[in-house]
């Protein structure tokens, strides 16, 4: 039976639980939601001693099923001040998952000004005092981790901006190319780092491994569910070519591409840094344009990035933080976003945050547009040293913003909107407005019906039907972030009509359990629900569900589209 | 009547970017698309100025006909 691991950090001590009852049929979001709601008081200061940091590996984690390794984090986050679900990929979920670890638990804050080094293994937890590596980044905690523990240890460690406990502060964790992921969104590394862990290493010798109750069950379940994903256009063939940055002409095109700060919808550099180039480029310096961020990926959307030299620049680089320093602060030098990309990583910060961050700041006068130079040395050497500067950038766009008294400010819930005009897709505005999460792509992703195509089409300028398909998609995407899947296994669900059974089937073969499709939709409620509640009693209103003012008061080119939701439409979204 | 024709993903491959073609009055996005030799099935997005089109969208003098497979990110 899975196990709940709790590690207090305010007396040091660990703790094993059986996982009760009422969460056996938990995973991933599902349960780090429950946990956070269930034993964190909503008013508390998300950096103090009453809120606990929650690891959980999926429901279907560490199975053969493609595409099933990721791993969710979730707290009270310091950004928005409501409840926060991350995931990502990487080795640590599939690891916690055969180590038959349900959660992880942190709890508590050192009295002293000790760090800590926490340490996973088949006989538990592991709490040793670290001095070697505090105040070092990311890369170099990989490397000396791997020294001490080998290369197939599992690791998740912050950089100085988790030690610094800056709100744009992101969770790292090593991938299979012994290079990183991150729990990107919502200041979850400067909660690691109020509690005074730098890293967590596990190692799986011993494990005793997944059972899967059913196994021909599971088998034949597996092998529908990955066909699905291979026959799939976008998960088959468009995701592993050109990676997710295939979007930058496509929303450019579509006037929904955020340019300079969000004042218009397309991006006269965007030939620069589109997916179609940086294949070209990543080719031609002998990268690789496809790569698994976990083992068992079948899609790999992911890609290694090389410089002029054909050194290893980055990998991981996702579209969101191309557009956000590309289009939105106008810097056209891809390997000045990619060099941002790779020292981002380094640092610990979130690529989105930060991105949207730099944008507020060139439109305060802190650095010119487009001038990526700058931007790289404010990030190494204001960010990078903690300075009053770095540290307003790196508390993200809302800080900036309020720091320099800016009125163009897109974040929601103080979260930064990321990469889709929600005046030109509209769709993706309900879901930035509603979800419990700040603005959060990823939570509903409207663009897969109101621009590819993709489960239908909406009209990405009109009002019908938006808060309905963000409502359906929030509700499906609930329970996706709750079985390990990535989230990508949408696309593929949304069209293929065998796709959606088989994932229950593998659900229920592994547990043998009798989900049905109802079962699922009820289980997303039930998050989306659990997750609204703890933002309530955490002091938000719907007044919180609303996008900025000036997204009604500036059309955006070229379709001079506005927001124009009434509250009471916004608000509709909670009628399930 | 001139039509500006762009093209994206592996639709570049062995064709072009972007160009300017002429196409007779009258022409819809079919015509253009089966004249670069594809065909219906393989087009994932259609976009006329910007818009989501049929294919069988009549043309006007001077409009931008994007072309997209299915693809997607996120
Ligand atoms: S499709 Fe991309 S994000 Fe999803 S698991 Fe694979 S590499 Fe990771």
């Amino acid at each position: 039976m899975d196990r709940i691991l709790r590690v207090n950090l305010t007396d040091l001590t660990t703790r094993s639980e059986e996982t009760p009852a009422a969460w056996a049929g938990l995973g991933g979001r599902a349960l780090t939601s429950t946990i956070v709601a269930k034993e964190v008081p909503p008013a508390c200061h998300p950096l103090g001693p009453n809120n606990k940091l929650v690891f959980a590996p999926g429901l279907l984690s560490g199975t053969s099923a493609s595409n099933s390794g990721r791993l969710s984090c979730g707290a009270k986050s310091p950004l928005t001040g409501g409840i926060k679900e991350s995931n990502v990929g990487g080795t640590a979920a599939q690891m916690f998952a055969r180590l038959g670890i349900k959660a992880l638990v942190l709890e508590g804050v050192p009295q002293g000004d000790a760090w800590y080094g926490l340490r996973v293994t088949k006989d538990g937890v592991e709490i040793r005092e670290e001095r070697e590596l505090v105040g070092s980044n990311n890369f170099a905690v990989l490397d000396v981790l791997e020294a001490r523990h080998g290369k197939k240890a599992g690791v998740i460690s912050i950089g100085t901006a988790g030690e610094m406990r800056v709100t744009a502060a992101n969770i790292s964790v090593r991938d299979p190319s012994g290079k990183l992921r991150s729990h990107g969104r919502g200041g979850l590394g400067a909660v690691m780092g109020s509690k005074r862990v730098k890293f967590i290493t596990l190692e799986e010798e011993g494990a005793p491994g997944i059972q899967i109750a059913d196994p021909e069950k599971f088998k034949a379940a597996s092998r529908v569910f990955t066909k699905a994903l291979m026959d799939h256009p976008v998960s088959g063939t468009g995701l592993p070519t050109y990676g997710t940055n295939v979007l930058v002409n496509i929303l450019h095109e579509a006037g929904g591409l955020p340019t300079r700060n969000f004042t218009a919808g397309r991006f006269d550099g965007h030939d620069s840094i589109c997916g179609e180039t940086m294949h070209d480029t990543i080719v031609a310096r002998g990268g690789k344009p496809r790569h698994g961020c976990h083992a068992g990926c079948v899609i790999q959307c992911s890609q290694v990035y090389n410089d002029k030299e054909g050194k290893y620049l980055t990998s991981g680089f996702e579209y969101e933080t191309i557009w956000g320093l590309g289009a939105n602060c106008t810097i056209t030098d891809l390997d000045d976003i990619a060099m941002a990309d790779s020292i981002m990583d380094d640092l610990g910060i979130d690529s989105i945050e930060t991105a949207v961050a730099f944008g507020v700041a060139m439109e305060a006068g802190i650095l010119p547009w487009g001038d990526g130079k700058e931007m790289l040395r404010i990030l190494r050497e204001e960010v990078g040293r903690g300075t009053a500067l770095g540290r307003v950038i790196a508390s993200g766009a809302g800080a900036v913003g309020r720091t320099y008294g800016i009125t163009r400010v897109p974040v929601v819930k103080n979260q930064g909107i990321p990469a889709y005009d929600p005046r030109s897709v509209k769709g993706i505005g309900i879901t930035y407005a509603t979800t419990p999460m700040g603005a959060d792509h990823t939570a509903g992703y409207t663009i897969a019906t109101n621009i590819l195509n993709v489960g239908g089409q909406v009209d990405p300028l009109r009002k019908d039907g938006q808060v309905e398909l963000s409502r359906n998609l929030q509700i499906a995407t609930a329970a996706i972030d709750s079985t390990g899947m990535c989230i990508f296994v949408a696309f593929p669900a949304l069209d293929v009509p065998e796709c959606l059974p088989a994932l229950i089937d593998m659900i229920n073969a592994r547990f043998g359990a009798a989900l049905t499709g109802d079962d699922v939709a009820e289980l997303g409620k039930t998050v989306l629900k659990t997750e609204r509640a703890f933002n309530m009693a955490a002091g938000m209103t719907p007044v919180h569900d609303r996008l900025p003012e000036f997204f009604r008061t500036d059309p955006v080119a070229p379709h001079n589209a506005v927001w124009d939701f009434s509250d009471e439409e916004v608000d509709a979204f909670w009628n399930f | 009547m001139l039509i500006t024709v762009k093209l994206f993903a592996h639709f570049r491959n062995g064709r072009f970017k972007e160009a300017e073609r002429t196409y007779p009055d009258g022409a819809d996005c079919l015509h253009v698309i089966h004249s670069l030799d594809f065909t219906a099935r393989d087009m994932g997005i259609v976009m006329v100025n910007g818009l989501h089109a049929a294919l069988d969208r009549t043309l006007q003098d001077r409009d931008t006909l994007a072309l997209f497979p299915l693809v997607g990110g996120g």
